[in-house]
Parts: structure tokens; sequence; C-alpha cells
């Protein structure tokens, strides 16, 4: 029961700063169809701007000149949110020491992006080989009401 | 998107922002900010969140390095007006213990 997939949409942009704020605002909508607090709903913005700013930023970083997409897939399951961003970047050499907080190749940046999304979400998985990409898979938990 | 309007009162850099600051805003912020402190010289920074909806990793990173800039040259970030969502991000990050938080613009001038 727990495998199947109520709701589901698929996402798929050029990899621009821009796009980042589209796709939590979708993120924000497809968790608006069950019954979370306004908080739970900001904490999955939070989650997924970090995991998909870190695509733009680091998974596709300078490369600029090709036309680079992210796919962001939201899947509803009976109590479960779950959000799966992937790109097709150059891939995250440690994943263990970019999970680090404070880890950050620029130092504009906090190096938190993993921090909140651990925080925000209930589980991460994060999956990366270099030159091919990163999936980031996040689930957030929730007490489905009882239908009558 | 995040509206980003500097103005200088008693010699602090007043920033109001309004909108989200996210990766898209941190670009906008870093380059109206800093191109602001240049011209006026200010040491002191004063920022109203009010009108901030949304903040993630990347908009703390660019109020952190503005204030790196300014501590340099012993001048302190005070900030006002957080909204609770905002407060959360702020507080999980460690900036409460960096930054001055005042209620008002004119409590915040008060103290300088």
């Amino acid at each position: 029961m727990d495998a199947q997939i109520k709701n589901q949409i698929k996402l798929s942009f050029l990899s621009v700063n821009e796009n980042v704020g589209f796709a939590r605002a979708a993120a924000a909508a497809f968790a608006a169809q069950v019954d979370l607090t306004l908080t739970e709903i900001d904490e999955i913005k939070v989650a997924v701007s970090e995991a998909v700013s870190n695509a733009v930023i680091h998974g596709y970083g300078l490369d600029k000149q090709k036309q680079n997409y992210i796919e962001v897939i939201m899947n509803l399951y009976q109590g479960k949110l779950e959000f799966i961003i992937i790109d097709y970047g150059k891939g995250i050499a440690n994943i263990e020491e970019a999970r680090q907080p404070s880890f950050s190749s620029d130092p504009e940046r906090m190096g938190l992006g993993f921090v909140f999304m651990e925080s925000f979400m209930d589980e991460i998985e994060v999956k990366s080989e270099l030159q091919q990409g990163t999936t980031v898979r996040m689930a957030k938990h929730f007490v489905p009401i009882t239908e009558h | 998107m995040l509206k980003v309007v500097t103005a200088m009162k008693q010699g602090v850099l007043v920033i109001k922002l309004e909108g989200e600051l996210d990766v898209c805003g941190a670009d906008n912020f870093r380059m109206t900010v800093d191109q602001a402190l240049d011209e006026t010289g200010a040491k002191n920074i004063l920022l109203n969140m009010q009108a901030v909806s949304f903040i993630d990793s990347s908009g703390l990173g660019v109020i952190l390095g503005r204030y790196k800039r300014i501590n340099q040259l012993g001048g302190k970030l005070l900030v006002i007006h957080l909204e609770p969502q905002v407060q959360r991000i702020f507080e999980l990050a460690g900036l409460m213990k960096i930054f001055t938080f005042y209620k008002s613009e004119e409590q915040a001038l008060e103290q300088l």
C-alpha cells in the first residue's frame, strides 16, 4: 500500500537561477493537496529551494553555454510527500563531505543547504556520480486524514 | 523576485527588502548593497526584513557576506522585523548570535 503513488507531477526546466523560485512554488502547490501546516509547507519550500539551487550552482556550475536541464519529480503516497531533484551535471566527489555543515566551495555561501534539507525533511537520500549528475530524494511524512 | 531599496539615515545604510531572498534575489542584493556601500562609505547597515516572505541558504550567505565586509571596518549589521518563518531560518543558521536584532528602525538607530 505504501508504495502506491496517488499523485505525481514531473517538471523539467532549464538550469537558471530564475527557475529556483518556480520549483519551490510548484512544490508548495503540490504539498497543498494534503493537510499540512503553513510551517511544514515553508519547510518543503526551503528544502526544495536548496536542492534546486545546488543543482544550478554546483551541479551545472559555470557551464552556462549548454542548455542544462533539472528535473523535479513530486510524488504523493499515503502519508508521504516525496520530492526528487535530478541534475546531469558534474556530480559530487564526496557526498559525506558535502553534507557537512559549513562545507561550501564558495566563501559567499554558508554551506547550509544540506543542513536545511536534513532538518526540514524526514527522509533524504543523495546519489551522485562524477560527470553523470546528482539525484536528491527527500520526503516529508504527514498524518493522512481518514476518509469517511 | 526581490526588490532592494537603499537609503541613508544618520550615516547608516538602511536597506529595505521586499520579496524572496533566494539565489536570484541574492545576486540583486549583492550588487545593490555593494554599490551603495562603495558610494556612501557607510560602515553600519540596518536591514529591514519585514517584507521578506522567503529566505534560504543563498539569501543568508549574501547577508553574511555583507556583514563580513562591514565587520572588517568595525561596522555593525542591525536587523529589524523578521517574519517568523524567516527568523526560524536565521536561528537554525546560528545567525541570531552574530547580528543584532531590534523591533523598530528607531530603536535600532538609537543603539548605534
